[in-house]
């Protein structure tokens, strides 16, 4: 499993964070409460997981360095529950800030003592360094956990030799969490690359079991079937069906209709299955030709993980000394130096063959412009990279089959690590309409010892139990099935009902 | 005097060059090699201790080491401090090793017995022992005493690993630019440095290299003291292991190899091969990292090498009517002949003269493969044409995918662009001298009245330049090289050295800009 997905190693021994959870009352906004607040917000927490410390009724103090793209969407989600202070060492940007949130924006050096104590770090409950430089941002963490020990550190990196680093030692550089954005982003490319077919893919219980989310074609053999018809995959469950924007719990009697989608849980050998059997032509292999534009980390990353599942991708990057770099760390890429949008070269090339082509280049037009022209040749499945959420609907309108964004897999992340108290793993569906949990079952919980079906009628109905899996085996959930304390479960729930759910299991 | 008219101008060019200021350190680079000559006197005293006790004369080595040690001594006056760059790093190692080659000589000739009483003689015999080279011009060994065969052996032995790595680790002055000088003198860049300290990285080398000698050595005497090679004497034991770890060739029998039991060339055998190995590979392999060879890309290729041209030798010599061995002489023949070539060796077992053409072309192009970098070996090296060869595929490919950003690959990691620009330089050069080479002992045989063939020439030509010894014709395994006119034995000796030290060093002496720049 890559490193980035799996669950902060400090949450596993707990130590980290008990302690926390005796002396306080958290004043923390319940889930329900800051979904409220457009978008979903990624820094609240529900009430069984403090992961950070505050201190007796006051809102939480938190400190953000760096106003880039990041640190400005992070400061959007916190700005009305809590007290943001954004440090900025660009005085207009900062100004910028200012007018458009509801937070305090502070001018200096991030890493500097003087400002940082403006910012009042000592009161700090949680202060994140997003940056776009790594150093900066790790030293402006180690300096926040120097000044106030308490506060609870994240930090955005691209480099994943820090990473490494902070995986080997828990805590190093006194940082809680790191976040690599480069690296989220290349896995979340990877998964929907390695699922072509999918819209969406997650995996859960350390990779037993996967989420995806398909698109019905019109030529697809379950078009106008009903679920129970569709239904003959082997330990395979129909989560969802997402129509117009409607997210729609699967029943019995459900149709699936031409341009719906599902959501399917199940083993990544079903989902396999399900994959070549709604789109036998676009069924990866191994000997998928896939096409990367754009050198940029995330580029590499994708390339470097795609070799490691057996690919040979095809990397193109136009700058001669990064063309050359990468093409010495990439052994079994095949790097080429030229401009992506030149016909030229695309036909010499015969990219219209490729079966998938991924756009990492810097500038959403140009990923979308890519997209379109590699259409245009014939390559069957587009992803592209895009920095402003807003555009991924639109773009994926236009002719990108895939819009991934770095900040909202960054968002994805940190919520998947704040709730990582029960719900150990969170997926979002249709931009936070639902979500996939993996949940352990306790002992106490009300779900423990009752069979699927006496637990569904406990449960609110949007929410449907995908999987279970009791001592790392795969059990389908049926009626009758048994739910153990121990079970790991994946379900499917709309957001509005999460915090209820969560509190059950 | 009145001025020549100067047309082209280039007087006065010269005369402009020698006003700029000479740029390089040579008093420094004189002075280490006077300290090199004056620890020469140590492997000196080898010889002279064995001719007190086989009651021969003592006069050559007594001699010989009073002028090392008085040339040594004045040299060393002339440096004020050892300030060693880059440049005085070439300088150095191509007069060291010129001067070792010289001093080398004095014993032969101070000794005046047989055909190396001649000073040409003896000093193409001194350079071939120094540069591990092999090819000899004595024609009666039986002349020659024990002492002074033993001394070919020693002189061979410390050419070896390389003169200067020796130096390094006795010279402490050496102890700054040392890696730049062992880097200079193989031209490798991978001295990875086994230990901070490049004094003691050349110490480990030495040991290591004495260790392997004494355990071939000792393999030879047990041999002999089972009773299955008669003739390893404690003396033929040492001398042939001297050489054979040096994958230099000089042999005290006439015979060479070829006069011990079967049992003894076969042992010999993988200790031509080890000595052809990279040394740092070879030290972790004994500190316990198993799997370092197996991981070295270089090294699978020389025992992919090694095993298919043997193969290939053996059903050349079964099918041949005309070689009349028993089977399992025809298998020892054509390991140890193959080995003996590709390592640059020398050493045979038989007089491959005889053997058929296909046969003998096949050791003829292994003249021009070498062993591993960072080793005895001498010639271009598999490394260079691993990375000729890889270069060649690049084009090959990029050819077709004009865009495409291919690096080079060794063993997974990359090779520089100006490293494999470097390689290709190099392998050219050494392929163009050669040809040289090969036109004049053709063009000056004809001038001498010698009988000899373009193959034989060539063979000639490439036996000395890539320091292989052993030649076809006249200068073949049992021959000598002595029938051979004195110009071209000079040009032999010119690049014997040339070819040993990889020809930059002496060839960067010759341009301009290295002097005054």
């Amino acid at each position: 499993m890559s490193p980035s997905t799996v669950r902060p190693r400090w949450v596993a021994d707990g130590r980290a964070w008990i302690s926390v959870v005796v002396e306080t009352t958290p004043q923390i906004p319940s889930r329900g409460t800051a979904s409220r607040y457009g978008g979903h917000n990624p820094f609240t927490l529900p009430p069984r997981t403090p992961a950070y410390e505050t201190r007796g009724g006051r809102s939480v103090h938190v400190v953000i360095i760096g106003a880039g793209q990041v640190g400005e969407s992070i400061a959007a989600d916190l700005q009305h529950d809590h007290d943001v202070v954004v440090v900025e060492n660009r005085a207009d940007r900062a100004d910028e800030l200012t007018y458009a949130l509801d937070v305090l924006t502070i001018t200096g050096d991030g890493t500097d003592l003087d400002t940082l104590e403006e910012a009042d770090i000592g009161e700090a409950d949680m202060v994140l360094a997003t940056t776009d430089d790594d150093e900066t941002n790790i030293v402006a963490c180690s300096t926040a956990k120097a000044i106030t020990p308490s506060a609870f550190t994240i930090a955005r990196i691209k480099n994943t030799k820090y990473l490494r680093t902070w995986e080997h030692d828990e805590g190093a550089f006194g940082i809680d969490l790191m976040v690599c954005t480069n690296l989220l982003t290349a896995e979340s490319i990877v998964r929907v690359v390695g699922l072509p077919a999918a819209r969406d893919v997650d995996v859960f219980a350390g990779g037993r079991v996967q989420m995806a989310e398909f698109e019905i074609g019109d030529g697809s053999p379950i078009v106008d079937q009903t679920v129970e018809e569709a239904d003959r995959f082997d330990s395979l469950t129909f989560a969802a069906i997402l129509r117009d924007g409607d997210v729609e719990v699967p029943r019995g009697d459900s149709c699936l209709l031409a341009g719906d989608r599902v959501v399917v849980i199940g083993s990544p050998h079903s989902v396999q299955t399900f994959a070549r059997t709604i789109a036998p032509e676009e069924s990866p292999d191994e000997s998928a030709e896939v096409v990367v534009i754009g050198g940029s980390e995330i580029g590499y990353h994708v390339c470097r993980l795609l070799e490691k599942r057996g690919l040979s991708p095809r990397l193109v990057e136009q700058d001669h000394e990064r063309a050359r770099t990468l093409a010495e760390q990439l052994p079994e890429t095949l790097v080429m130096e030229s401009d992506a949008t030149d016909m030229g070269f695309l036909e010499r090339e015969h990219v219209g063959d490729a079966d998938i082509l991924v756009s990492t280049l810097d500038s959403d037009e140009k990923n979308l412009l890519e997209c379109l022209l590699a259409r245009r040749l014939g390559v069957e499945r587009t992803v592209a990279v895009i920095d402003r959420t807003s555009y991924v609907d639109l773009f994926e309108t236009v002719g990108v089959d895939v819009g991934v964004s770095p900040r909202e897999v960054v968002a994805e992340e940190i919520t998947r690590f704040t709730q990582s108290g029960s719900a150990e793993n969170v997926a979002f569906i249709e931009s936070d309409r639902a979500e996939v949990l993996e949940v352990e079952i306790s002992a106490d919980s009300a779900l423990a010892g009752k069979t699927i079906r006496d637990a569904m009628a406990d449960l609110p109905e949007c929410v449907v139990i995908g999987a279970i899996t009791r001592n790392r085996e795969l059990i389908v959930p049926r009626g009758d099935t048994e739910i153990r304390a121990g079970d790991h479960v994946v379900v499917f729930v709309e957001t509005p009902v999460v915090d209820e759910v969560t509190a059950l299991l | 005097m009145p001025s020549l008219p100067d047309p082209t101008g280039i007087a006065d060019r010269i005369a402009r060059w020698r006003r700029r200021p000479v740029r390089v350190n040579w008093r420094a680079s004189l002075g280490l090699v006077g300290s090199i000559l004056v620890w020469i006197a140590v492997p000196l005293s080898f010889p002279l201790i064995l001719a007190g006790y086989y009651d021969e004369p003592l006069l050559p080595f007594l001699v010989t080491i009073a002028v090392t040690l008085g040339v040594g001594r004045g040299l060393e006056r002339l440096s004020g401090d050892a300030d060693l760059g880059g440049r005085e790093a070439f300088l150095m190692v191509a007069l060291a090793w010129l001067a070792v080659g010289l001093i080398g000589a004095i014993p032969f000739l101070v000794a005046g017995n047989g055909v190396i009483a001649h000073p040409v003689d003896a000093l193409f015999e001194s350079m071939s022992g120094i540069t591990t080279t092999g090819a000899t011009v004595l024609v009666d060994f039986s002349v020659h005493g024990r002492s002074i065969l033993m001394w070919r052996q020693v002189i061979q032995w410390l050419g070896g690993l390389g003169v200067l790595v020796l130096a390094i680790s006795v010279l402490s002055q050496l102890s700054i630019g040392g890696t730049q000088l062992m880097e200079t003198e193989t031209q490798t860049q991978d001295v990875h440095k086994l230990s901070p300290h490049i004094e003691e990285t050349a110490r480990m080398l030495w040991s290591l290299y004495s260790g392997i000698t004494l355990a071939c050595a000792g393999a030879l005497y047990v041999l002999h003291l089972v009773g299955i090679a008669p003739g390893m004497t404690p003396y033929n034991a040492l001398a042939h292991a001297l050489t054979a770890v040096a994958t230099a060739g000089f042999s005290p029998a006439p015979g060479s190899v070829g006069a011990f039991s079967r049992a003894a060339q076969w042992t010999i055998i993988p200790f031509m091969f080890i000595g052809a190995t990279n040394f740092i590979l070879i030290y972790h392999f004994i500190r316990g990292d198993w799997l370092r060879p197996v991981r070295n890309e270089e090294f699978r290729y020389y025992v992919g090498v090694v095993v298919g041209t043997t193969v290939l030798m053996a059903l050349l010599l079964l099918t041949d009517p005309s070689v009349s061995f028993p089977l399992e002489a025809k298998l020892r023949h054509a390991t140890f002949q193959v080995v003996s070539i590709l390592t640059t060796t020398g050493f045979a077992t038989v007089d491959f003269n005889g053997w058929s053409p296909a046969a003998k072309h096949v050791l003829f192009l292994l003249m021009f493969l070498g062993g591993m970098a960072g080793s005895t070996t001498c010639s271009i090296k598999l490394l260079r044409w691993i990375i000729v060869m890889k270069g060649f595929r690049r084009d090959l490919f990029t050819a077709v995918h004009t865009d495409a950003v291919r690096p080079i690959r060794l063993s997974g990691t990359v090779v520089e662009e100006e490293t494999v620009r470097d390689v290709y330089a190099y392998t050219l050069l050494s392929v163009v001298i050669f040809f040289a080479l090969t036109a004049f002992v053709a063009v000056d045989g004809a001038r001498a009245g010698l009988e000899i063939s373009e193959f034989e020439a060539m063979s000639a030509a490439a036996a000395t330049f890539f320091n292989i010894g052993p030649a076809f014709g006249v200068a073949g395994p049992f021959g000598s090289y002595h029938p051979f006119s004195n110009a071209t034995k000079a040009a032999m000796i010119v690049l014997m050295w040339v070819g040993r030290i990889e020809i930059i060093p002496v060839f960067v002496l010759l341009t301009p800009a290295y002097w005054r720049s």
